[in-house]
């Protein structure tokens, strides 16, 4: 599930801000707790709730008092946008670099996406 | 209750002269669950053992939340320690050692014990000495669990157990500590193993401390450089390096520390290779000794 090469926490952050892009969690959706979420994936209850720190402090989780965690409304929107700045960058440019490496001309490239992206 | 906070001064402890333990100093925060990581015979048992007050240090001292803990019968009774032989009474029916710990145990719950045996499979009419290993290591991580000890250090004592009975135990012993705090050490060298459990890391080699640190911030602290070796060797020239490996004229040097964003930029324009390290490789490096190893022609 986590990986020892780079922090848990941003991890478990990344993992639940995937979840809200992809709409697998709704906005006012509440998430799980730091302690069943630390269960669930046998990881330490610190490690969990700085995760869930993490997500409140950049807005992307709420918290109201005795209840719970929640998806803010507007966090599936502001992610997009952050992940729509850095699709180019970091989808895009890899593919055009590879295409380029093994010889498929990017002609080749807009055709496929022309005809399979519209599906 | 809370749990206790350990701290030792210049601890040492030598067996026939040969140091085990070798001037450490450590500080181990409360309600914290805690890796005590080396290689064997890097200092591990010993030092829970002068914890728990099972033997005296040689030199220096340890204060379990001030106090020493050896003879000091109110430091005891609040600290447990689970080591792989079970310290267990053989002749014993398993029923009996659970009397024992009850009696011995302040803050022992006997539901949760009954429950972990049943859990593991422990067959309590059975002796000690007629249990399997697996089963005689579960026995003894259930006495560390329902203790409920303030300081509860598991010294290797789930090595006997296989995959799923681990899993149980990881699973028992999170479930439980996030009900009842308290601080534990967990004492091992399967490092990706419990990574995930623990929140801060001891790393001891041949008796001495190497780091101490929050678990998550070691995680990503190690990378990999590779390309051609006169590169690398400039680029690692004022960095920490662990390992360095040759093949020819390419050369994979592991180093420890945050790379800049300008030492970043400037090993991609040189055309090198940057890659993360893992905790399993960056303990073996942090406890092994540092070589170059040239690959022959």
């Amino acid at each position: 599930m986590f990986d020892d090469r780079s922090p848990i926490y941003l991890q478990i952050a990344d993992q639940i801000k995937n979840d809200i892009v992809t709409g697998a969690l709704a906005e006012d959706e509440q998430v799980m707790s730091t302690n069943q979420y630390a269960a669930f994936y046998r990881i330490n209850p610190a490690t969990a709730a700085k995760g869930f720190a993490q997500l409140v402090d950049e807005g992307v989780l709420y918290k109201k008092r005795g209840i719970g965690m929640f998806v803010s409304p507007k966090a599936r929107e502001l992610l997009r946008t952050g992940r729509r700045e850095s699709f180019f960058a970091e989808v895009v440019d890899p593919m055009i670099r590879e295409a380029k490496a093994i010889g498929v001309p990017l002609t080749e490239i807009v055709q496929h996406l022309e005809k399979d992206g519209e599906q | 209750m809370s749990g206790l906070g350990v701290r030792t001064e210049n601890l040492s402890v030598r067996f026939g002269g040969v140091p085990a333990l070798d001037g450490l100093d450590l500080r181990l925060a409360p309600d914290k669950i805690h890796g005590l990581l080396g290689r064997n015979g890097s200092g591990k048992s010993t030092l829970a053992a002068v914890l728990a007050g099972f033997r005296r240090p040689d030199d220096g001292r340890v204060l379990i939340d001030g106090m020493v803990p050896f003879e000091n019968a109110v430091v005891t009774s609040r600290v447990c320690l689970i080591r792989e032989s079970g310290d267990l009474v053989d002749s014993a029916p398993v029923k009996h050692v659970l009397g024992l710990a009850s009696g011995l145990r302040p803050y022992w719950n006997d539901d949760l014990a009954g429950e972990l045996l049943d859990k593991f499979e422990v067959p309590t009419k059975k002796r000690v000495q007629k249990l399997s290993r697996g089963k005689k290591s579960a026995l003894g991580v259930v006495l560390g669990i329902a203790s409920r000890a303030p300081l509860t250090i598991f010294d290797e004592s789930y090595l006997g157990m296989d995959v799923p009975s681990r899993n149980l135990f990881y699973d028992a012993l999170l479930a439980d500590y996030t009900e009842v705090p308290r601080t534990i050490v967990l004492s091992t060298h399967l490092v990706s193993e419990v990574s995930a459990l623990l929140e801060e890391v001891v790393i001891l080699d041949n008796g001495r401390l190497v780091t101490q640190s929050p678990v998550d911030s070691l995680r990503g602290r190690g990378a990999s450089i590779v390309g051609p070796a006169a590169a690398v060797d400039e680029l690692t020239a004022d960095l920490a390096v662990l390992a360095e490996q040759r093949l020819g004229g390419t050369k994979s040097t592991t180093v420890l520390g945050d790379l800049d964003g300008a030492l970043l930029a400037k090993a991609r324009s040189a055309g090198l290779e940057i890659g993360p390290v893992g905790l399993q490789e960056l303990f073996v490096h942090l406890t092994g000794t540092t070589h170059v190893k040239e690959s022959s022609r």
